[in-house]
């Protein structure tokens, strides 16, 4: 286990060596020269050469990649050009909306699809089985843009059972900042009006994305069940006449839920991602509105720094899932690479 | 002697025959039971034939502005309304599934040839090489497909020719494994050493005789893989790094009727249907082709 994990964890430090190349190798193609955006249109040249040799755009490439790796060695992303701020303040502020919105989205996507494909393995091709995989075919299908502006105008505009796009209520004062999620916060605070108008935030958003992780998790939960419950060792458990209940949690669903974890781990993934298009929608202000706008005006740095978080969250997110994979099941670290 | 020869030769290549014939008829029988597979086919062949038919079904020219016209709601003369322009939104839509096909098709075309290639590369030559190659696909698989084809279609400008590239980037690696894994459980067969034994190079077995195995998994993958990709190019299109105005592109078309929600729902609501219907077709046609293609599912 412990080579496990430390093959893993080198396998790791290779891909941020590569995702750094990546980003640095995207931050070069850009056509358009960011120092015109900077300057502005109007700027007499001399300017712009100022600017060039100031942010080291005249050094060959390999100069200036080193010198990008050494800013990254020590935690130094940029300035992003839109806010004027460090690319990593901007971060700092902006990450914990979203991993709180794409959590909210996990526990959403959980709490109704291991139920849901339980329900439609135990009770197969019934009514409550069309239904599951009818809205698990939705979730995968759906655009998480359209069903966000549908969302919106059915339960913001028409019936107003939601508040507006945002995280708060304007009228509403932030608690004081510890954590940056606003629900741990406003319990740290304690403001119970702050944290019941978050929630009502954060129920569409969250259902959206939710869908789209619900959709995946009923699927496994629903094929890994059928295949369990096909075992010998259930028949057996049957037999001797245990009550279907606890032949279903404790014998069947134990080894069910093994290949779930992967899709979950996966789906957080998946929910990040999805959060550039949902967070754009209901003005949340997290890191995927943060990368769309950047990518949008040509923010080099913004966008370097904010995609490399993405994928190092990503990639933290899968080594932690390959784990507990294999804690879950031991036969994965016998086998080879 | 000579004759027999000849009897069982014919023998042999209509047993063959037979055999494809039964397999094809087999696959037949499965589609046929499968009804879910049946309606995916149904809608790609309903969006085949309005993409072809996309003259003669649409009603107005999908780019020309009638201001005087605009925001007009759904009626007999324009079927799914007008848009800020005046433009008629049913036949931008029709006109759409030619943008919306193109773009899968390229980008299965780009991408399922290079992962292959790769794939099998890796896997056949295996030792520096394959790792390399493994750890290239690696990177690109650490970063979440959408937000690598974000960052490429930024990086290259927008447009749909840059789109397609950036989707294509963001999922060859998925197919480079895929053929490297199927390579890696072939190459050791003992029919691949008896045609190296008889003196065939490296680039005949991988290409003649390696490929062909990878294939039907790698179509399996891909067909499951048709719908993401429209999903991504309308993201892109709708975040304004995809397809540019004023191309009838479906996510660029919700994200234009975005400000008219309130008032005019069906400017953007109606062109979102239409992805959604696609992409479930799709859908449902890679998990149907998922289950014929499976050997296990056939015996049954």
């Amino acid at each position: 286990m412990l080579q496990y994990i430390l093959r893993r964890l080198v396998t790791l430090l290779i891909t941020l060596v590569g995702i750094m190349v990546v980003t640095f190798f995207i931050s070069l193609v850009v056509p358009i020269d960011p120092l015109a955006a900077i300057a502005g249109p109007q700027a007499p040249q001399e300017t712009v050469e100022r600017l060039r040799t100031l942010y080291g755009f005249d050094q060959p490439i390999y100069v200036q990649f080193s010198r990008y790796l050494q800013r990254l060695m020590h935690g130094d992303l940029g300035t992003s050009f839109q806010t004027g701020r460090p690319v990593l303040d901007d971060i700092f502020q902006y990450f914990p909306a979203t991993i709180e919105l794409a959590t909210m989205a996990l526990i959403v996507s959980i709490v109704v699809g291991i139920p849901l494909g339980i329900l439609s393995a135990v009770y197969r091709n019934s009514y409550i089985d069309h239904f599951s995989r009818i809205l698990s075919l939705i979730g995968v299908s759906m655009p998480v843009f359209w069903l966000g502006l549908v969302l919106l105008l059915i339960f913001y505009f028409k019936l107003g059972w939601f508040p507006e796009p945002g995280r708060l209520d304007i009228m509403l004062i932030e608690p004081e900042r510890v954590t940056g999620f606003l629900l741990i916060d406003s319990l740290i605070a304690p403001d119970w009006e702050v944290l019941w108008d978050a929630l009502k935030h954060m129920a569409l958003p969250a259902s959206v994305l939710g869908l789209y992780g619900l959709a995946g998790i009923a699927r496994i939960v629903r094929s890994s069940m059928l295949d369990v419950l096909s075992q010998e060792y259930i028949k057996t458990a049957r037999i001797k006449g245990l009550n279907e209940f606890l032949v279903l949690t404790r014998h069947a669903l134990r080894n069910a839920l093994v290949p779930a974890v992967t899709v979950i781990g996966l789906t957080y993934g998946g929910l990040l991602e999805g959060s550039v298009l949902t967070e754009t929608i209901f003005s949340w202000p997290g890191l995927g509105r943060y990368l769309a706008t950047a990518f949008l005006t040509l923010d080099l740095n913004a966008v370097v720094g904010g995609t490399m978080l993405v994928a190092l969250t990503f990639s933290l997110a899968n080594l932690a899932v390959d784990l507990v994979y294999a804690f879950l099941n031991p036969k994965i670290t016998l086998a080879q690479p | 002697m000579n004759l027999t020869n000849a009897l069982n030769k014919s023998e042999a290549r209509r047993q063959r025959r037979d055999a494809r014939r039964r397999y094809w008829k087999d696959s037949y029988i499965l589609w046929r039971r499968n009804h879910l597979m049946v309606a995916g086919t149904g809608i790609i062949v309903f969006l085949l034939l309005v993409a072809a038919a996309a003259p003669l079904l649409a009603t107005h020219n999908p780019y020309e502005q009638i201001l005087p016209d605009r925001l007009l709601p759904p009626s007999t003369q324009h079927y799914f309304g007008t848009d800020s322009l005046g433009r008629d939104i049913y036949s931008r839509v029709v006109y759409g599934s030619r943008v919306t096909l193109t773009i899968a098709l390229l980008v299965a075309a780009i991408s399922t040839p290079l992962g292959l290639v790769i794939g099998v590369l890796a896997g056949y030559s295996g030792g520096a090489l394959d790792e390399i190659l493994m750890r290239l696909s690696d990177i690109f698989l650490a970063f979440p497909k959408l937000i690598l084809a974000i960052a490429f279609a930024a990086a290259l400008g927008p447009g749909v020719e840059n789109a397609i590239v950036a989707i294509s980037i963001a999922n060859w690696p998925s197919y480079a494994r895929l053929a490297r894994a199927e390579t890696l459980s072939v190459r050791n067969n003992d029919y691949i050493q008896v045609i190296r034994s008889m003196g065939a190079s490296s680039l005949r077995i991988m290409v003649g005789h390696i490929t062909p195995m990878c294939l039907s998994s790698i179509i399996v993958r891909l067909s499951l893989d048709m719908g993401t990709i429209i999903l991504t190019a309308a993201g892109l299109g709708f975040l304004g790094l995809g397809a540019q105005p004023p191309v009838p592109e479906w996510g660029l078309m919700v994200s234009d009727g975005r400000q008219f929600l309130v008032d005019q729902w069906w400017v953007s609501t109606l062109p979102g249907f239409a992805i959604l219907i696609v992409v479930m077709g799709f859908n449902l046609l890679g998990d149907g082709f998922r289950d014929i293609l499976d050997p296990h599912q056939r015996q049954s």
